[in-house]
């Protein structure tokens, strides 16, 4: 028997390793040919809070998360009550746990089936060091038909630098959960998947810089960027490049212009509060035209906000953080694979605009994980242009018809320059005269307002008369809510955008054809978006927001029925 | 090396005009840069000068090399980027007490103990400049010449040499305005030190400052050789007058990035990819 879909929750303590289970069993999910998202809910206490692998196998490859679960394995559930708002029970959910366990009220009050496993005894019964993760993973492993051999397989290569006592023990646990009967029969989704890749969001976006030829990274731990940072480490070294970790995010930013002023293509990743600190510089990359490309994986604001959960509320601080006329580029990956595209283009839009790009991505797409098709890239990844070898004092900020001039670096003969963060002249000397500053603005902006971004700036589909837009991450849910819908009978378009700044009107304008009602969704409290587009153009339609905070990931069928309001169906 | 014939120290200047009111310090800091180059015979195209914010990190766009010149206190942030990136520049870093020591100040303890291969110059004059004259982190305790602290800042100065040793900076010197061939000379070696090489300048502004024209009468040229051991150099830096002038402390160590990182991995970026294949 076959579904759609199939949630599965895991929930323990930080560092009882329900993470690690949730990836071996996705991973051996994935060899057989099947599609799923993993989702990692965490506090911040790393030791000893609380900790979800949140798994959502499917047979389509749109990954959004999941609100109700058909199974939930808790290895204990102390801190469960802070899960309660995102994992949510129903009378035909499968929950398992331990003999003697006290259920919470909303799961009792849920009247979910419930089959009782002494799991902890059977891990110690299994080996001396045996953990209830593994057997948890042989039990669920068997549920879903995983073969055992492939979960040892897995958990050995995960266990690989550990003691060999360790990788015994995890195949014990494994073996013996499998073998523990349950009387439960689970209704899988299809599989069958070819040439499927197993990655997160942020490694996708480190894949896709390193590919478009990043060669230095300058970083500055924060949560949920690190893992990309922490990805890049290990890939630089084998390309030749260099990471260096920063005392701060301001050193981090300045680092990456350095570099990228030396020629070599730069790059640094962060979240809100360090985009905070870095906002001063990119200013100073984008007047001294330095390509530099800045990763922002989006987590709860203002201040510290909720670290470990996902928002979209750092679009305002993207596109207007910096003081001053400053045009730049803001991009955002649609989903998980496309954190490998919309990280290279950034790189090679920074490179040809010789500007900063701002890439929007947030903790949901960046640190879940999911079962993908092999992702596109970004074919043409285009250098700055270099200046050709001519007579006379180098103009490195030419006036030029498109606004790009050539780019010289250190090392290149007799194109000596300094690079200024004042504003200067086309020679790059420091001027306060009303004509270069208007000159050198005009030149900043139209390099961008003019370029040719060709078809890339958002994704979009359906041609209805009621549009949902909306902008990365949202995008799963928006796509989600328009497929919900067309099974009520109405045909949404949907306009996901991967360009923000420069805003492509003129083509939006164009797709936004016929339509009637417009949508704007988000995951913010405050409608960035809505209230940008609403500066940026004049739409003909009417305009609606739907806006809401995190951390709880947006609801397909909540926007689907603002959809049912708007249209009045 | 791209340049063939031996230029001169003017033939490094840019022939841009410096904004520095007549008197200050830095213009013999400029000389002293343009001097210790043609000493080296420094390639122009090869060299970088950068710089932060504030009367001294004006410089770079004086220089006849490549320059960056910054934000606010993040030159030295830069000037480390720089190199890592391009282990084959020759790169300077510039910039005031304030930008340094008060702004930049988690750049500069990080930069010494990092030990990147580049030079630092602080053209240290206890004052901002640029904003016409407040206290900075080396102005004096009872300085009362500023209308933001009219009483004095109140609190100790940083001696900026007992930071950077502190920080682990391996090569420490000290030169003075008014003393522009000694400077030369230690700008020259310090360009040469193999690793992160502070230099701290006492270069005095004659307009908010004017008093520092005593500084002339005070400093003295350390006559020994410089310190090797970072106990005696502590003792030294905590207990010297500051006007003491000459290179005070090397150290040979390691400097970053080691340099064993660097090789290229072939075919890497498609086993990259590959290792996320199911």
């Amino acid at each position: 028997m076959s579904t759609e879909q199939l949630s599965i929750a895991i929930t323990g303590a930080g560092g009882a390793g329900v993470i690690s289970c949730g990836e071996l069993l996705l991973q051996a999910w994935a060899r057989l040919g099947g599609r799923g998202l993993l989702r990692k809910a965490y506090g911040p206490q790393i030791r000893g809070g609380e900790s979800a692998a949140l798994l959502k196998l499917t047979e389509r490859e749109r990954y959004t998360a999941s609100s109700n679960y058909d199974v939930v394995l808790a290895l204990d559930w102390a801190n469960f009550s802070r899960f309660e708002e995102e994992i949510r029970l129903g009378s035909d959910t499968w929950v398992i746990c331990e003999p003697a366990d006290d259920l919470p009220d909303s799961v009792v009050a849920a009247g979910p089936n419930i089959l009782r496993v002494p799991l902890a005894e059977l891990a110690a019964a299994s080996h001396a060091d045996g953990r209830e993760n593994m057997l948890a993973l042989g039990l669920l492993g068997s549920l879903l038909g995983l073969p055992a051999a492939s979960l040892c397989e897995l958990s050995g290569q995960k266990l690989a630098r550990k003691p060999q006592s360790y990788r015994e023990a995890a195949t014990a646990c494994i073996e013996r959960g499998a073998n523990e009967k349950l009387d439960c029969q689970l209704q899988v989704p299809p599989l069958g998947g070819k040439d499927l890749w197993y990655l997160s969001g942020n490694q996708a976006a480190g894949l896709g810089a390193l590919e478009a030829g990043i060669r230095f990274v300058a970083a500055y731990p924060i949560t949920p960027a690190s893992d990309v940072l922490e990805w890049m480490a290990g890939g630089l070294e084998q390309l030749g490049g260099h990471l260096v970790q920063a005392e701060d995010e301001l050193a981090a930013i300045n680092m990456t212009i350095g570099a990228a002023f030396g020629g070599v293509p730069a790059f640094t990743a962060t979240s809100g509060p360090g985009l905070a600190l870095m906002t001063e510089s990119i200013g100073l990359a984008v007047a001294s035209e330095t390509p530099v490309t800045v990763f922002n994986v989006m987590r709860g604001g203002p201040s510290t906000g909720i670290p470990t959960k996902s928002e979209q509320s750092d679009l305002n601080i993207a596109l207007n953080g910096l003081h001053g006329d400053a045009p730049h580029l803001v991009l955002a990956p649609l989903d998980i694979a496309d954190c490998v595209f919309t990280t290279g283009w950034a790189v090679s839009l920074a490179q040809q605009l010789q500007t900063a790009a701002i890439v929007l991505s947030d903790q949901f797409i960046g640190q879940s994980t999911a079962v993908v098709s092999e992702p596109r890239r970004c074919e043409n990844i285009v250098p700055a242009i270099l200046p050709a070898l001519e007579e006379g004092d180098y103009l490195r900020y030419k006036l030029t018809t498109s606004g790009i001039s050539t780019m010289a670096s250190p090392g290149d003969v007799d194109r000596r320059f300094t690079a200024d963060g004042l504003e200067h002249n086309e020679k790059g000397t420091p001027s306060a005269k009303q004509s270069d500053h208007q000159s050198q603005l005009d030149k900043r902006a139209d390099k961008l307002a003019d370029f040719d971004f060709g078809e890339d700036w958002g994704c979009t589909s359906g041609s209805g008369s009621v549009a949902l837009l909306c902008f990365g991450s949202s995008s799963a849910p928006v796509a989600e809510a328009a497929a919900l819908l067309t099974g009520r009978g109405v045909d949404a378009r949907v306009i996901s955008l991967r360009l923000l700044a420069p805003l492509q009107v003129v083509a939006l304008t164009d797709t936004l054809a016929g339509c009637e009602q417009l949508i704007v969704v988000e995951q913010n409290h405050s409608g960035q978006l809505f209230h940008y587009l609403k500066g940026q153009m004049d739409f003909q339609q009417q305009v609606h927001s739907y806006a809401m905070a995190g951390p709880v990931p947006l609801n397909p069928q909540s926007i689907a029925q603002r959809v049912l309001e708007v249209t009045g169906k | 090396m791209t340049d063939v014939i031996k230029l001169k120290a003017k033939d490094y200047k840019s022939g841009i005009k410096p904004i520095w009111c007549p008197g200050c310090g830095h213009f013999s800091v400029f000389n002293a840069i343009t001097k210790a180059m043609a000493a080296l015979a420094i390639s122009k195209d090869d060299t970088v000068m950068v710089s932060g914010i504030g009367c001294s990190s004006r410089l770079p766009a004086y220089v006849d090399s490549y320059g960056f010149h910054g934000v606010h206190g993040r030159g030295l942030a830069i000037a480390q980027g720089l190199k890592v990136a391009r282990p084959d520049l020759t790169v300077l870093a510039m910039g005031g007490d304030g930008d340094g020591f008060s702004i930049g100040g988690n750049h500069f303890i990080h930069a010494c103990r990092r030990n990147v291969n580049i030079t630092y110059i602080a053209m240290d004059n206890e004052v901002y400049g640029m904003t016409k004259g407040q206290a900075s982190p080396t102005t004096a305790m009872d300085w009362d010449h500023s209308k933001l602290t009219p009483h004095g800042p109140g609190v100790r100065p940083f001696k900026p040499a007992a930071l950077a040793l502190a920080s682990g900076a391996p090569w420490i010197a000290r030169a003075y305005s008014g003393n522009p061939n000694q400077m030369a000379k230690l700008i020259a070696e310090a360009i040469e030190f193999e690793g992160f090489s502070f230099l701290h300048v006492m270069s005095q502004c004659i307009t908010f400052c004017p008093e520092q024209t005593d500084w002339k009468a005070i400093v003295h040229e350390r006559e020994e050789p410089a310190l090797v051991d970072a106990d005696e150099a502590a003792k030294l830096f905590l207990h010297e007058d500051g006007f003491q002038i000459g290179l005070l402390y090397s150290e040979q160590r390691a400097t970053w990035p080691p340099t064993a990182v660097g090789a290229v991995t072939e075919g890497a970026v498609a086993q990259l990819s590959a290792s996320f294949r199911v």
